[in-house]
């Protein structure tokens, strides 16, 4: 599905993606860990168009699809979220998933049709399973944070992306927001047969979901595998897990 | 309540009856305000819906009050085809300015925008041969309207009006269908793409809005716009002048847009309306209009960010609150 080949970028002559190659299969739950300043997010932008790479390829669905603009990319099926959550705050909430579809679906150039009656039932439907329906009217900025992450997610969706990349979707959220952010996430995946890729650096989600996990240090990939696998790699534990999940 | 009422359809039809009123400086008045309106609510598509805060966008004005200008005088075209004309070679010069502008971002966008109206203005103030220089080109002439005398044997109330008055008549209902389709566009799924920019544009190329091109198109419609209006004014106006183009004019509907309110459809025409009546009635008082024009702005700015018109919404909101908890 996805195919990452030796991609580098440095700024300024620092190296923050120094070389990493990875591959994510279809229909995979795949997550990139690696601490503060590893590159995990140089390298989500550098996969997503949002910067591009130094040298090195970006494999998506059989294509070369390196440095091409996001706007394309996100034609050809690869959705994303963002770290910082990324909404159109003065938007409510039904009108920004409704943004998505309008967009995705080709009506962005159409200038004259009122607004207001397009892809009413799709969005409604998509805000449901997110579980933002009974929110569908408020202003988006002012959502909770974890309500803003869920509609992030459903803006992504709106765009019927076969693969997801999530950069950290549960960064800044309560113990308890983040198990029902897991599970809404893990619940999609698996109904619309979604690939997904993702940073996270709670550990425990990590290992409650992914099936591969890529560790990543210094702009590097130390590790690659299987979460047991990765769990028992020597220079894993010494970089990253540290004594603190040495469980 | 409130909401039930045809605001634009009763605003229209009182437009209509100013000349009625038989004073001639009214009709005058509400001319100017009927074309700056349209000026302010095309820049306000680019300010108000997508972001772009432009500071040259007198230089579409110009071209468009040159193209009707210099095409009814010099070579005697029909105003039928002179009004479309203005939109269409202004549509052009957009294009072509703004293809560099939307490559810069912020205040770049800015001062490219500015750079490009200067260099407009300059080519009015020195090509003698075509557009009259620093003079100017005085006496352009009314549209045709012997037309009208004849229709008034079988329609009598269209006929007894000055020239002027007519020319006001043909300004209100064509500007009322600029506003109309502009209504429609800012209502249109192209409008809410529009408005994801201004929100976040990072967010936005990544629904797949290819950003660039939605603000290229966005700055040659609000040019499009502001060049019939220039087109009407030059003729409102009897003259075209190279000050059309100049910088103050874009600070000039740039203040109305901000009085006014960027937020609403409609905030930008009520600051035309207030901008010129205020300069109309305090230039009467004293000489320093400016000084005060400048103290309503820091006032307004600080005490209502969303302008006369969000300030008006945001009470009529809370009337309406009040007496739906009463």
């Amino acid at each position: 599905m996805l195919e990452v080949r030796d991609l580098r970028r440095s700024f300024d002559g620092f190296m923050a993606v120094a070389g990493v190659s990875l591959t994510v299969p279809q229909g995979s739950i795949s997550a990139i860990i690696g601490p503060n300043g590893a590159g995990k997010t140089t390298l989500f932008n550098l996969i997503t168009g949002h910067l591009k790479p130094d040298s090195g390829q970006v494999m998506f669905k059989g294509r070369e699809v390196t440095g091409i603009p996001p706007h394309d990319l996100c034609r050809l099926g690869m959705g994303r979220s963002f770290q910082r959550t990324n909404i159109f705050p003065k938007l409510t909430v039904f009108q920004n998933v409704q943004a998505a579809f309008l967009c995705h679906r080709g009506r962005g150039w159409n200038l004259f049709a009122p607004v207001e009656r397009l892809y009413l039932e799709e969005t409604e439907a998509l805000l449901d399973s997110v579980g933002l329906l009974a929110k569908a009217g408020e202003v988006s900025g002012f959502l909770s944070h974890g309500n803003q992450k869920q509609l992030e997610l459903g803006i992504a969706l709106a765009l019927e992306p076969e693969i997801l990349l999530l950069d950290e979707p549960t960064a800044g959220m309560s113990g308890a927001e983040t198990r029902e952010t897991i599970q809404l996430i893990e619940r999609l995946a698996r109904e619309r047969s979604l690939t997904l890729l993702f940073t996270e650096h709670d550990m425990e989600v990590v290992f409650s979901i992914a099936q591969r996990i890529t560790v990543l240090h210094q702009g590097r990939v130390i590790a690659d595998g299987e979460p047991a696998e990765v769990r028992r790699h020597p220079d894993v534990r010494r970089v990253y897990l540290g004594e603190k999940h040495d469980r | 309540m409130l909401r039930r009422v045809p605001w634009p359809l009763l605003v229209f039809a009182a437009a209509l009856f100013v000349p009625a009123l038989g004073s001639r400086f009214y009709t005058f008045v509400a001319n100017d305000i009927v074309i700056w309106a349209l000026f302010a609510t095309s820049l306000n598509l680019l300010v108000g819906y997508t972001g772009l805060v432009s500071f040259g966008h007198a230089a579409y004005f110009g071209i468009g009050a040159y193209t009707t200008g210099i095409l009814m005088k010099k070579a005697g075209l029909a105003f039928l085809l002179a009004f479309p004309a203005a939109g269409l070679v202004t549509a052009t010069f957009a294009l072509v300015f703004g293809f560099f502008c939307v490559r810069l971002t912020r205040i770049y966008f800015a001062m490219l925008t500015l750079a490009f109206a200067q260099i407009v203005w300059a080519i009015c103030f020195k090509w003698n041969e075509v557009t009259g220089g620093e003079q100017g080109m005085p006496e352009i002439p009314y549209p045709d309207f012997d037309w009208v005398e004849r229709v008034s044997g079988i329609l009598p109330f269209l006929g007894g009006y000055r020239t002027s008055e007519y020319f006001y008549f043909v300004t209100v209902v064509l500007v009322a269908a600029c506003f109309w389709i502009l209504r429609r566009i800012v209502g249109s799924p192209f409008g809410r793409m529009l408005t994801t920019i201004r929100e976040n544009p990072e967010r936005a190329e990544f629904i797949g809005v290819n950003v660039r091109r939605y603000e290229l198109a966005a700055f040659v419609l609000a040019g499009t716009f502001a060049g019939l209006a220039g087109g009407l004014f030059g003729i409102f106006n009897r003259g075209v002048f190279p000050d059309f183009a100049y910088w103050t004019k874009s600070a000039e509907v740039l203040i109305m847009t901000l009085l006014g309110g960027m937020g609403t459809f409609f905030g930008p025409g009520v600051g035309a309306v207030a901008l010129i009546l205020l300069n109309q009635q305090i230039v009467s008082y004293t000489e320093y209009w400016p000084l005060i024009l400048g103290t309503i702005l820091v006032v307004l700015l600080f005490a209502f960010p969303g302008g006369i018109a969000g300030t008006a919404q945001g009470f009529a909101r809370w009337i309406g609150r009040r007496l739906g908890r009463a």
